[in-house]
């Protein structure tokens, strides 16, 4: 069964301009991870940007958890959830004050217990009460990650998750989101430059290069048709234009 | 709770939230209300000792002076209101989330009639205290007024936020200065009949000049002058249309041109 279905997704910011994302199609399923893979300007962001519904695009179909998210994105959005490194919660509140706007945001039932269920799983008890701008990039992480799960999401959409953090903190994260997929079989869209996390986290991986897909398939899979060692390679072959 | 005023009271305790770890954002509020209140009532002492014209003794000033902060304050609360978001980069947070644009607009609104109310009530009592002068003096009329000169403040809030999209906080400028430029058009010190000819059309589609004639009539001749208390309401309701016009048509824009997520300088 499809968690977000995508056709013929495309974005153009003026007419003399190259389309940022063009003809994108997918099609991905309940319970699996997905990566978003491309070097920088390949359309990553704005593809995630669009699927959101923050970004109009040019043209497209997005069925968003079975929800047309050109008519009815508030309906699928109330079941997805987001996470960036690169937007921030509001520093001057409490991580446990944060939980609690977005839980209202959400609808969350039994808000309280849920926070308290993310400050364990997200081992968030010593900073909850912290103001978000105090935390160690780490910490904002944690915060940040246990925002996007304060709802349950059956859809999860995640831009470079682990930027800028310790090898460490990176693979605590990677454990907690295959725990919460396997655990909640939600989808996830991952966006990343970490190929190492793309091969232990994606089930499949679409390989963006000027805002079109050139590839996909399983990263094992990739890896063998390219005739190289790993990702990172089939990946530099792609954005370089050297493959074979 | 209904699933849209828990959306919106979660907008609402964010900024509350902020409010309660931060003091001195409370006192900053009461602050400039205060402020004004203290020189115009020293201003309305002494012209009161050397004139007999009643706008003196009935506290026309002072009356002006509370009733321009309320427009004042629940323009620059609506709009600070919608900064904070943006200057803590959390707008792309919140408008993925299932909030709708009406809803962060009602947020707003109630967040700016709280700035108000705090701005305001100790000015009020600085005047009753200070000046012996006692804005319910203008009875219930003094609620219409209220109601009339906020939602001119949410109009020109709106506004404002649709040029913020537009502009990200490039324009922030807009939210401290827009207001003082309608004052002179505002009457609110003077009857609009002391201005020259064109400047009285203006001042007529003004909602803010009907409010400050109304309050005049109720201060000097006690008497509740029902045709500027409509006229004030339907002039709103235009000003609010054509702002949330503007609002929408601005935010549909940044929607495709992708400036929502990331709006800033």
């Amino acid at each position: 069964m499809s968690a977000l279905l995508v056709e013929g997704l495309g974005k153009s910011y003026a007419p003399d301009r190259p389309a940022a994302v063009d003809g994108l199609d997918f099609d991905l399923p309940r319970g699996a991870t997905w990566g978003l893979l491309g070097g920088n300007g390949a359309g990553k962001t704005t593809t995630i940007a669009m699927l959101l519904g923050i970004l109009m695009p040019t043209r497209e179909r997005i069925i968003a958890l079975g929800h047309d998210m050109a008519r009815d994105r508030f309906a699928a959005l109330a079941r997805m959830n987001f996470s960036s490194p690169y937007i921030a919660l509001p520093a001057r509140i409490s991580v446990r004050e944060n939980l609690r706007v977005y839980g209202h945001l959400y609808g969350v039932p039994r808000l309280e217990k849920r926070i308290s269920e993310l400050s364990e799983q997200m081992q968030l008890g010593e900073f909850l009460d912290r103001p978000a701008g105090e935390l160690s990039a780490g910490q904002k992480t944690r915060a940040v990650l246990a925002k996007a799960l304060i709802n349950h999401p059956d859809l999860l959409l995640l831009d470079e998750p682990t930027a800028s953090l310790d090898p460490d903190t990176a693979d605590w994260v990677r454990t907690r989101l295959e725990e919460y997929r396997a655990a909640h079989g939600a989808a996830i869209l991952l966006a990343s430059h970490n190929m190492a996390e793309v091969e232990r986290l994606c089930g499949h991986v679409l390989m963006l290069k000027q805002g079109r897909l050139v590839d996909q398939g399983a990263p094992a899979e990739l890896v063998a048709r390219y005739g190289r060692g790993d990702l990172e390679q089939v990946f530099l072959d792609i954005a370089r234009g050297t493959a074979a | 709770m209904n699933p849209a005023l828990r959306r919106i009271w979660g907008v609402c305790y964010r900024h509350l939230t902020l409010f309660r770890r931060s003091w001195p954002r409370v006192l900053e509020l009461a602050y400039w209300p205060t402020l004004q209140m203290m020189l115009w009532g020293f201003m309305n002492t002494y012209l009161s000792r050397y004139s007999d014209a009643p706008v003196f003794a009935a506290g026309v000033l002072l009356g002006g002076v509370l009733l321009w902060e309320t427009v004042l304050r629940s323009q620059m609360g609506f709009s600070l209101s919608f900064l904070e978001e943006i200057w803590s980069r959390n707008l792309g947070h919140l408008l993925v989330s299932p909030l709708r644009p009406q809803e962060l607009v009602a947020a707003l609104m109630v967040m700016s009639l709280i700035r108000t109310a705090v701005g305001v009530v100790p000015a009020m009592v600085l005047a009753w205290v200070l000046y012996a002068f006692d804005v319910l003096t203008i009875g219930p009329a003094l609620v219409g007024f209220a109601a009339a000169l906020l939602m001119m403040g949410w109009a020109l809030a709106l506004g404002i936020t649709a040029m913020l999209l537009r502009y990200g906080a490039g324009a922030e400028a807009l939210a401290w200065s827009v207001v003082f430029a309608l004052m002179p058009f505002a009457a609110v010190f003077y009857p609009v009949n002391v201005l020259p000819g064109w400047m009285q059309v203006i001042a007529l589609a003004t909602p803010a000049a009907h409010v400050f004639e109304g309050m005049r009539a109720a201060l000097v001749e006690q008497r509740f002058a029902v045709g500027h208390m409509a006229a004030a309401f339907v002039l709103n309701a235009v000003w609010i249309g054509a702002a949330a016009l503007l609002f929408m048509w601005q935010f549909r824009r940044a929607r495709v041109r992708g400036t929502l997520f990331n709006i800033g300088e």
